[in-house]
């Protein structure tokens, strides 16, 4: 538009669009009233704004229940209700289209209303969702919610925001729980949680396009594959697989040693062998074949051979693989606690585990299933599966996660692995 | 919004050209069109497609119309829909009730604070989702107000409220005053005249801008993903599902929403076609 | 109540329902993340405000990277998706006839549909060994190891595509304003297709371009979905980095600092620009 020195025709809506630039240039454009004016009104502003926040926003500590309650009193008071609130992930749970015959199961049995609620997507998302809720002091209106171990399970641990279970009321876990669940590192001695189904994080390749045999957690940094690797956006994981290459244990690890894992990360981002740090649709990328070698969950992969890829094979690394359970737990404020328990102790019986290992295909927290789904459910797939009913070799290579002592602990962690994903 | 100094069908000679030359502009537009439709026919082909495990495949299975005939089979999915539906049937009727008064006031009126309005309202436009929706999330978080419907309800409001008022304001100075003064003249309150001469000619305004308000309420991601709480909309729903895997509903759900909208267009075009020949 | 004072009160009273809303509902919490940003703390102990004005300078810098690249794709797509429609919004309104509404809305059409369906059918579309490249590579007209997905190129498609409805009713309703009668009238001056176009056409489609260009690129350089799904390891925009702040680290002031500085930025911008093309109030040109 640089027709200098000509004058346009003003349009006959009277819009004057064509400035003659240096006279637009040095025309005051404000005068020095409507400064003062804007510029009070900006002071007003922030100010509000200030007083509104000076008030700050308050934090979780003591929200939750105060040491030294007397739990084993107040269970001894509670009873049975009827109804159950039931949060978890979606597709955790055998389904046909007339529900869950699991749930159908336990509410005639027990006469319990269920209201099974598939909202939880992403930990992360549902934490800032309840937390709010309980740090008011107010019930999140579920009986039992279903979180992966990790920053917010911690945080619910240790913000008291969770009823210690009543081990007396829940037999079968003791009888029938593997070993593997049992005693986990982020609680000991199961206070509060218990395992509802677990998985590993091992790494899927396509033997289409992968001739060689995998099985080193190393093999993910094979230049041979650059641009072909899919890595896990979740910088729990990520961090830990980056450990787990250098031979450092993350359940002890230290900041110096994820220091040197992130460095690991970034050659490998750097040297361009990284496609993308997904989220869970890494097994897209590999089934479409944007990826030919990808961290992967075994539940996942387990899937997608049943769904058609036979070409991908899941494999469990020498150095280890990250172990993770999806636990069960009782939030404060729950209004049917003894509800809860009764799904807990239902839910460990080897009969009521078969059929919901059977559909979800992740591990199975009760190893006596096995048979029945070998036997009555007559699917040797999933009864024979190493990935739904690990062997003892595959469990000797389980390998915990690092549990943040505190949040200075966990923003340590994000801070040092964050910047590679989101670089 | 077609124009009314617009002088259709007539073509001087001079703005015609030979017939590869004005075919370039209608082919351009056309394949413009063509890449817009895209995805939406692969949602429809995918929409029929079978998926063994409830879960929307990309590789073709096989025909079928089962997901059609079982389109409200996932209670959440059904559920997050009509919530969706809901939000933007409210969003937009309260957005248009407080909107139009509002536009009126700016586009009609000089009055101290016009220009701070006329100033909020390009920002509210203006302002990224992503800071809308975190600000608004820690009003609530700070008043202590749980998020649900209500609160995704009163951010869809906040921003359609802005996108009336544009559309209004600009249809409102476009008119000619005068009508409104003439009946003034003749003895009708304000109130008459705006019921009666104003509101009859913006009112195709109104719908678009009712059209407009609606379409950007049920397509809300950025902001109700932040003030949602554990409520779920129909792209809440959906995006969340991506990770496990969408059911095919989602998809014959969206073909759906896409021949209604498809079918209000014929409509349109046949409705537009009659009061042509009506009004020659 | 005199008609006067009557009179007088009428504009407030009409735009108090809504100036009440957007008020408490926007204004409000904009500047209440002003405060927020100024907190230092965590999510156990808490935030108190502790005037931190130094984070606004931790945060660009942190984030500098992020920050250009934002504006870099929101300008690119922004430019593009001009270019893309400007055409189509011309031919609509000058020669579309009869057919205008029509054409427009089927034009709108596939955006009715919800928009992570069509991110998800995108994502389909342009695998690499899908319909497009899969096709494309077969024929052997690109080398094997080409991929759209996790590139920038990828997420600048999302953002172009995603914007152009948003683009094209700006400048369809500014060039269907233009009195046709002025280009009636230079053509009878003998001026050429392209002088008419250059002189008259362009110039008084010029508030449409502005709107246009607003539009588009607020929302675009302030969106984390495209670049989350589309992207790769260094597409990251400054939209999921305050996305991820605020939602799995809680990380408040940053989360808001950012927030602030982004739309800071583009009122600057767009401000800039309406002072350069000489527009007398910015509002005016929106419309």
């Amino acid at each position: 538009m640089g027709q200098s020195g000509e004058r346009e025709p003003e349009s006959p809506t009277g819009q004057s669009v064509r400035p003659d630039l240096l006279r637009g240039l040095t025309q005051p454009r404000f005068s020095r009233r409507r400064f003062v004016r804007g510029a009070a009104g900006l002071l007003a502003a922030g100010s509000l704004g200030g007083a509104i926040s000076a008030c700050g926003i308050a934090g979780t500590r003591d929200t939750g229940w105060k040491d030294g309650f007397d739990w084993d009193a107040w269970w001894s008071e509670q009873s049975k209700q009827g109804t159950f609130d039931f949060a978890n992930w979606p597709l955790y749970i055998d389904r046909t289209k007339d529900g869950s015959p699991t749930i159908n199961a336990f509410s005639e049995k027990y006469g319990i209303t269920v209201n099974y609620r598939p909202v939880i997507q992403d930990n992360a998302t549902f934490f800032a969702q309840i937390s709010p809720v309980l740090q008011a002091g107010q019930s999140t209106g579920y009986d039992m919610v279903v979180i992966s171990n990790g920053w917010q399970l911690t945080q619910m641990i240790k913000n008291h925001w969770l009823i210690p279970l009543d081990h007396s009321r829940m037999p079968n876990f003791k009888r029938y729980a593997a070993t593997s669940v049992r005693d986990p590192n982020y609680d000991p001695g199961n206070t509060y949680t218990v395992a509802w189904q677990s998985g590993i994080t091992g790494i899927a390749y396509d033997t289409n396009n992968i001739d060689r045999e995998i099985n080193s957690v190393k093999d993910l940094w094979d230049p041979a594959f650059a641009g072909k690797v899919g890595m896990m956006a979740d910088d729990t994981e990520l961090g830990s697989v980056g450990m787990l290459a250098l031979g450092i244990d993350p359940k002890t690890s230290t900041p110096a040693d994820w220091e040197r894992a992130a460095d690991l990360l970034r050659k490998q981002r750097d040297a361009g062998i990284v496609r993308q740090y997904y989220d869970q649709s890494y097994i897209k990328a590999l089934q479409q074949g944007d990826t030919w070698i990808s961290m992967a969950w075994s539940g996942d992969v387990f899937l997608s051979q049943q769904s058609g890829n036979k070409n991908l094979k899941f494999v469990v690394p020498d150095e280890g693989v990250m172990f993770w359970q999806d636990n069960c737990m009782i939030p404060l404020h729950a209004a049917h606690p003894v509800d809860a328990m009764m799904w807990i102790d239902y839910f460990y019986r080897p009969e009521v585990q078969a059929p919901i290992a059977d559909w979800v295909w992740y591990i199975s927290p009760v190893p006596d299933a096995k048979p029945i789904i070998a036997g009555k459910l007559d699917d040797p797939t999933v009864a024979d599966s190493p990935y739904v009913f690990p062997t003892p070799e595959i469990q000797r290579k389980f390998v915990a996660y690092y549990d943040p002592k505190g949040v200075e602990d966990q923003l340590k962690w994000t801070s040092i692995f964050d910047p590679i994903i989101q670089s | 919004m077609s124009g009314a100094t617009a002088a259709s069908g007539r073509r001087p000679r001079s703005l015609a050209g030979p017939l590869w030359k004005r075919a370039v502009l209608p082919t351009y537009v056309l394949i413009v069109l063509a890449i817009t439709l895209v995805p939406i026919i692969v949602m429809i082909v995918y929409s029929l497609n079978e998926a063994p495990n409830g879960r929307l495949s990309f590789s073709w299975q096989g025909f079928t119309t089962e997901w059609y005939r079982h389109l409200f089979e996932i209670p959440d999915l059904t559920d997050a829909l009509v919530t969706s539906l809901e939000i933007a049937a409210l969003s937009t009727v309260i957005a248009v009730a407080i909107g139009t008064p509002a536009a009126l006031a700016l586009a009609r009126y000089r009055f101290r604070g016009r220009a701070t309005g006329d100033l909020v309202i390009l920002a509210d436009i203006a302002a990224p989702s992503v800071v809308v929706g975190a600000s608004l999330l820690g009003l609530f978080v700070y008043l202590g107000v749980s998020r649900g419907f209500g609160t995704i309800l009163i951010a869809h409001v906040a921003f359609n409220v802005a996108f009336v008022v544009i559309v209004l304001q600009a249809r409102l100075r476009d008119i000619d005053p005068s009508l409104s003064e003439a009946a003034r003249d003749l003895g009708s309150s304000p109130i008459q005249a705006f019921w009666l001469i104003t509101i009859p000619v913006i009112y195709p305004a109104i719908l678009s801008a009712a059209l407009l308000a609606a379409a950007l309420s049920i397509d809300d991601f950025i902001i109700t993903s932040f003030v949602a709480g554990q409520t779920l909309t129909f792209p809440l729903w959906v995006y969340g599902s991506v990770k496990v895997g969408i059911p095919p509903q989602v998809f014959a759900m969206g073909t759906l929403i896409f021949a209604a909208g498809a079918l209000i267009a014929v409509a349109g075009l046949f409705s537009a076609r009659r009061s042509a020949r009506q009004t020659a | 109540m005199s008609t006067k004072l009557r009179t007088a009160l009428v504009p407030y009273l009409l735009s108090l329902p809504a100036a009440l809303w957007l008020g408490i509902f926007f204004v409000l919490p904009i500047l209440t993340i002003l405060g927020v940003s100024l907190m230092t703390g965590n999510s156990i102990d808490g935030w108190t405000l502790t005037w931190n004005f130094s984070i606004f300078g931790d945060a660009i810098s942190t984030y500098a990277t992020q920050f250009g690249r934002s504006f870099l794709y929101g300008g690119i797509s922004t430019a593009v998706a001009l270019l893309t429609m400007y055409p189509v919004a011309y031919w609509i309104a000058f020669h579309g006839g009869r057919f205008k509404s029509v054409l427009l809305f089927l034009l709108l059409l596939p955006f009715f549909v919800s928009f992570v369906i069509r991110i998800l059918a995108w994502q389909f579309i342009l695998a690499d060994d899908g319909i497009i490249l899969g096709a494309l590579k077969d024929v052997g007209l690109i080398p094997e190891d080409t991929h759209v997905l996790s590139t920038p190129f990828a997420v600048v498609a999302g953002l172009t595509y995603d914007a152009l409805p948003f683009m094209l009713l700006p400048l369809y309703v500014a060039l269907q304003r233009i009195d046709r009668t002025q280009v009636e009238g230079a053509a009878d001056l003998y001026a050429s297709a392209s002088a008419r176009f250059r002189t008259i056409i362009l110039p008084l489609s010029a508030p449409g371009v502005y709107a246009g260009i607003v539009l588009v690129a607020i929302t675009n350089i302030g969106d984390y979905l495209s670049a989350s799904i589309l992207g790769g390891p260094s597409t990251t925009m400054i939209g999921n980095i305050i996305q991820t702040q605020y939602v799995n680290n809680a990380d408040y002031p940053i989360a808001s600092a950012l927030a602030l500085i982004l739309m800071v930025a583009l009122m600057a911008a767009m401000a800039v620009y309406a002072r350069i093309f000489g527009t007398r109030t910015l509002q005016e040109h929106v419309t």
